[in-house]
């Protein structure tokens, strides 16, 4: 492996004709960390995912997972990495040991491993007294716990994780951080994880990219991001965003949905000089908040618009429709 | 991987899920079944096929028809399991797209033929009388399996350049139900008109059920060696076809 490097792209470019889903990436990922691809569906996350994992060639650029060429040495990247995907892709219709042995055979690993290591991965992820249960008796969050734990099953170096709390509730989807913060720690492993959930990058990942339009536009620590951002951000809906905007000197300000944002140190300070500042200047404020800066702040600056909108519906819209489909079979 | 142990994986995931899917399993029994009991019951008393009473001259056409609907929706039931299901994870594993599509057709072909040979067994007590040596009737065996094998990959075919069931409507009216119904299964071959007749002879069930016919009833109008090597080629070029197009999956 070249200098502990887990992950290693350079220029890396999906095309679908005129598309360009995934635009020339840079991306360099040590072993051993939690690294976060982050934005909006459709930004090129999982495009990203497909090509590292061999899913899916790259139209130009280089990618090497573990030290191996993803287009010239796709056997070995895929005995080295671990994939869960976005839509469920367990077999229902068998028990969480039968799906977890299949995998084993898949990876050619010898029986008396498999046993041993599925006993393992199931211990990991709290799924030892559900062995033999049938997995459509699963919940949601069982479900999702027992895809990373066949993930695992193969001891792979890096594992990759395709929007892994997609439609969970919250509660389930502390636990399966939980889990993965565990499993970096005790097994040493590289997680890539993408996420279009603010909140997930910002408690998982040591690094996080920001993706918007297939493009990384910007890559550091969840705390370096937010740092860049401003500590605070007050959020102001006024009479007139565009002349408020202009009065915005020191801060780092922009608009974006309707509403100004001042992205500053000191927000309690700052406040008060935003009123008085609008009054002078016939400006009629209706609205202020403050609150720290999240990485959906980051985003917004970077890219001027939000993270999530109407695009999460229709992500639940397909789940939705996934699980009627299922149900119905 | 070695090739050959994922093609046996694969297969035996298949199998594993058949033997869970109780419905799928006694479900397409069904049709069959009530093809036997209405026609086979109703015109046994007007209608004798070449000296053999009509029920007994049916049974090689209905497993034949088993064998088509069953390995062709295998192969199809592929475009779900491609959208949601099991595929991405067979997909990503380090065992390469021949074997898959290969695990893939052996395992459609060996539900299928397990699906026939429950339709022999059942019509037995309704009064299936093989006229053949027991060791002749062991032998149709094979041959469902090399029938239920092309049209498994004719199954997995489709399933690779379709990415939705919408066509499920156009493969049943126009190529399954065609295949099955001028196969011979509810007709001896003879009484046909000679056009039909060569028509016929451009469907591979025609093949099957005949071959099956002659190792059951010994009423077959082509020599069975003839019959199988008819179905090898079939199988040998439909597999050919369903690899490829397979290997093209994104």
């Amino acid at each position: 492996m070249k200098n502990g490097s887990a992950i290693r792209a350079s220029k890396l470019t999906k095309k679908y004709g005129n598309l360009v889903a995934v635009n020339a990436i840079d991306l360099e990922v040590a072993q051993g960390e939690i690294f976060g691809l982050l934005g909006p569906n459709g930004a090129g996350k999982t495009t990203t995912l497909s090509m590292l994992s061999t899913m899916l060639p790259p139209t130009s650029g280089k990618a090497e997972v573990n030290g191996f060429d993803v287009a010239e040495e796709s056997g070995k990247v895929r005995e080295s990495i671990g994939m869960v995907f976005q839509d469920p892709s367990l077999d229902l219709d068998l028990t969480a040991i039968e799906n977890l042995d299949f995998h084993g055979k898949l990876y050619e690993m010898p029986a008396e491993e498999r046993r041993k290591r599925a006993k393992e991965v199931l211990e990991l992820v709290g799924l030892s007294d559900k062995a033999k249960v049938l997995v459509k008796t699963f919940s949601g969050g069982m479900k999702r716990r027992l895809e990373i734990a066949r993930g695992l099953m193969h001891t792979p170096k890096v594992l990759f994780l395709d929007e892994p709390t997609l439609g969970l509730d919250p509660q389930t989807r502390r636990g399966i951080w939980d889990y993965v913060k565990k499993l970096s720690e005790t097994e040493g492993l590289t997680v890539i994880i993408t996420t279009h959930y603010m909140e997930e990058a910002d408690s998982l990942c040591g690094r996080v990219a920001i993706i918007d339009a297939g493009k990384i536009v910007a890559l550091d620590s969840p705390e370096k991001l937010k740092k860049k951002a401003g500590s605070e951000t007050i959020q102001v809906t006024s009479s007139d965003n565009g002349k408020l905007l202009k009065l915005c000197k020191k801060a780092k300000c922009y608009q974006a949905n309707g509403s100004v944002f001042f992205q500053v140190k000191d927000g309690s300070r700052e406040m008060p000089r935003i009123v008085l500042g609008a009054q002078k200047n016939g400006i009629e404020i209706k609205s202020i908040e403050l609150h720290g800066s999240t990485l959906e702040d980051v985003f917004i600056r970077l890219t001027g618009h939000r993270m999530r909108e109407e695009e999460l519906d229709s992500k639940d819209q397909a789940n939705h429709r996934m699980r009627q489909w299922r149900k119905s079979r | 991987m070695s090739a050959l142990r994922g093609i046996i994986t694969v297969w035996q995931r298949e199998l594993l899920i058949y033997s869970r899917s109780k419905s799928r399993i006694f479900g397409s029994l069904g049709i069959p079944l009530f093809f036997l009991i209405a026609f086979g019951f109703g015109l046994s008393a007007v209608i004798k096929v070449q000296g053999t009473n009509y029920f007994s001259f049916i049974v090689p056409g209905m497993i034949g028809m088993v064998l088509l609907f069953q390995s062709i929706f295998s192969g199809l039931n592929m475009i779900s399991e491609r959208q949601f299901g099991f595929m991405k994870e067979i997909m990503v594993a380090p065992v390469s797209r021949i074997s898959i599509a290969l695990g893939k057709t052996l395992g459609a072909a060996t539900t299928s033929t397990l699906q026939g040979l429950l339709v022999l067994l059942i019509s037995i007590p309704l009064g299936f009388m093989p006229t053949q040596p027991w060791w002749m009737i062991l032998l149709a065996i094979p041959v469902m399996l090399l029938i239920a094998m092309g049209f498994a990959a004719i199954g997995i075919a489709f399933g690779s350049v379709l990415s939705d069931p919408q066509g499920f409507q156009f493969i049943m009216n126009f190529l399954v139900f065609p295949i099955f119904l001028f196969s011979g299964a509810f007709f001896a071959l003879e009484s046909l008109p000679q056009w039909l007749r060569a028509v016929t002879f451009f469907d591979p069930l025609t093949y099957g059920v005949d071959a099956m016919r002659g190792l059951m009833l010994g009423l077959n109008h082509l020599a069975i060696p003839v019959a199988v090597v008819v179905l090898i080629i079939f199988d040998a070029v439909v597999i050919i076809i369903a690899a490829r197009l397979f290997n093209k999956i994104q």
